[in-house]
């Protein structure tokens, strides 16, 4: 009896080990799905010669001759600069002005309230390719075209950014914004003091968000921009991709510099970044 | 003054920077598209009033007719976006050391630029490239296929690189869902002697539907709009094999700057996206799911 039983639970166990061994074997093999490209792409950037396209991880000398050879002919340093420009000024264009545009929307009674928020929403169901031929008009009217302000100034404020920062504004207690009115403060004191340090978390996935959207982001540039000096990088890459095939080395050094940014934020914004993309469904 | 005065100017003043911004680039752009659609827009010479025609340009158009085609095939990404990225949603959702590492590995696609993703997949793909030496040593081919080139291909390449980018994407609002299942419903059903397998797909699967009619419907949307892998990879060619209807509006707005042409043909693809959307909508309504939207 207590033999029969211990083969039973020795068959159990050994299922289970079985079984945990096939998922991971297609764990691993997505991963490689999913992750080998990459791999690929960062082994060919070390590569140079006849063996580029090779499929060989590790059989190979590496040369940074790549990642040096684009530097020079690319001036890669000028990409990431305006790229940096281009991400940081929006982040910091939508991040302020949309914590103050949500603030009232969240916090205070005023006249329009229910108007303002129904259009903000509204808004958000139009896909903006829609409006990219209008935008082009008024950048071009305000003599923006081929200035960086150009690639900057549409789409930097969001109304997502809006909405989200308000829902984070409703989570802080009412009775922390009633004392501190009472006790005399002002509103603009109330808003940078009190909740401003209140939505921090919140105001980290717009920034995640925003960096993501605009480091990646390729065709606005290409259509404002006319002088290639003035590309992010994205937009470069894709240039270069279309100008110069046959430097393929130089081409997968180039994507793999733009790649690494983004993984790296990702990597360590992770939890805060997720949270908010499936909190996008429940919303 | 009253009180409720004195808020609202202050409420303004705090509203106005972002109002203005979005006032000029999100709703002078979008209302400012409607009349374009009805106007031959010049650059250099006269705009003039040209009512329907560019509508009925466009449905004489076999360019056009293509793209239109080209899109609703395009669509057949969908589904088998959905059903791989909720098996992927499924698999990541059990309690193994280290799946959050895969979780992670998954993801990183999404996060990825679209420039980078085609690019990569453009060398992979290319006559010389990986796929192709793989496929030639294997003695499946005897000589290289440019699968980019090639008119047949082209396009399920395209469709190929979209389910790659995405599946991470759904999968982790697939996986949001899951976990918001109770575990004692599982539990229970299991205690009452169902397989895994009756588990899932009684107790899990009802309960994802909201899930599924969300991310299909955001599928549909993106899949209609897609542009950025054609735009890098091909093109539209060869022949318009890819030439898809965002692309095509995009050529005739900024290579041939016909820009109401353009806008009649992004108003068309809006159509076509809210057409599909609402199909999905009213499915969704009638099998119960949805009810994120209540």
């Amino acid at each position: 009896m207590s033999k029969n039983a211990a083969s039973y639970k020795n068959a159990r166990l050994r299922k289970k080990i079985t079984n945990t061994f096939f998922i991971y074997l297609i764990l691993i093999l997505i991963a490689v799905f999913c992750a080998g490209p990459f791999l690929w792409m960062v082994s060919t950037s070390f590569k140079t010669g006849k063996n580029i396209y090779d499929l060989g991880f590790f059989n190979f000398q590496p040369t940074f001759d790549n990642y040096i050879g684009v530097m020079e002919f690319l001036s890669v340093p000028q990409y990431i600069a305006n790229t940096l420009i281009i991400t940081v000024s929006s982040i910091a264009l939508d991040v302020i002005f949309s914590a103050m545009c949500a603030y009232p929307l969240a916090c205070m009674d005023f006249k329009g309230k229910k108007i303002i928020m129904g259009a903000l929403i509204s808004s958000m169901i139009i896909p903006a390719a829609a409006g990219m031929i209008i935008n082009y008009l008024i950048i071009s009217k305000m003599h923006l075209l081929n200035h960086l302000a150009g690639v900057i100034l549409p789409g930097s404020v969001k109304v997502f950014s809006i909405i989200l920062l308000r829902q984070s504004y409703l989570g802080i207690p009412g009775e922390l914004v009633e004392a501190a009115r009472i006790d005399g403060a002002g509103e603009g004191k109330i808003w940078w003091k009190i909740m401003m340090p209140g939505i921090l978390p919140s105001v980290s996935t717009v920034v995640i968000f925003d960096f993501i959207s605009r480091w990646n982001e390729f065709l606005w540039p290409v259509i404002v921009l006319q002088d290639p000096e003035k590309y992010p990088l994205a937009t470069a890459l894709q240039y270069l991709n279309g100008s110069f095939n046959y430097k393929f080395g130089y081409i997968a050094a180039g994507t793999v510099i733009s790649i690494i940014p983004i993984i790296i934020v990702f990597l360590l914004c992770q939890k805060n970044y997720i949270e908010a993309v499936s909190g996008a469904v429940k919303g | 003054m009253k009180i409720k005065t004195r808020q609202t100017i202050k409420a303004y003043l705090f509203m106005t920077p972002a109002i203005i911004m979005i006032v000029m680039f999100v709703f002078v752009p979008i209302i400012g598209s409607l009349p374009l659609m009805f106007f031959d827009y010049s650059v250099l010479g006269r705009t003039k009033f040209i009512g329907l025609g560019n509508f009925i340009r466009a449905f004489g158009d076999s360019r056009f007719r293509i793209s239109i085609m080209n899109s609703v095939l395009f669509v057949a990404v969908v589904p088998v976006i959905q059903m791989l990225s909720i098996f992927l949603a499924i698999l990541v959702n059990k309690k193994l050391p280290g799946i959050s590492l895969f979780r992670t590995l998954f993801y990183i696609p999404v996060i990825t630029s679209m420039v980078a993703v085609s690019i990569m997949w453009g060398f992979l793909f290319d006559p010389s490239g990986v796929i192709n030496t793989v496929l030639m040593d294997a003695g499946l081919i005897k000589t290289p296929v440019g699968f980019l080139s090639d008119g047949k291909t082209a396009m399920l390449c395209i469709m190929f690189i979209t389910i790659w980018q995405g599946l991470g994407y759904y999968m982790m609002l697939y996986l949001a869902g899951l976990q918001s299942v109770p575990k004692e419903l599982e539990e229970a059903a299991i205690v009452d002697g169902a397989n895994s397998w009756q588990a899932l797909f009684k107790i899990k699967m009802p309960l994802l539907k909201p899930y599924i009619w969300f991310c299909s419907l955001n599928s549909v949307i993106s899949a209609v709009g897609v542009f950025d892998v054609v735009y890098v990879l091909t093109k539209g060619g060869p022949d318009d094999a890819t030439t898809v209807i965002n692309y095509y509006s995009y050529v005739k707005a900024f290579s041939d700057f016909e820009f109401g042409y353009s806008a009649a043909i992004g108003a068309v693809q809006a159509a076509v996206t809210s057409l599909l959307s609402i199909v999905v909508f009213v499915y969704g309504r009638k099998g119960g799911g949805m009810t994120y939207s209540e």
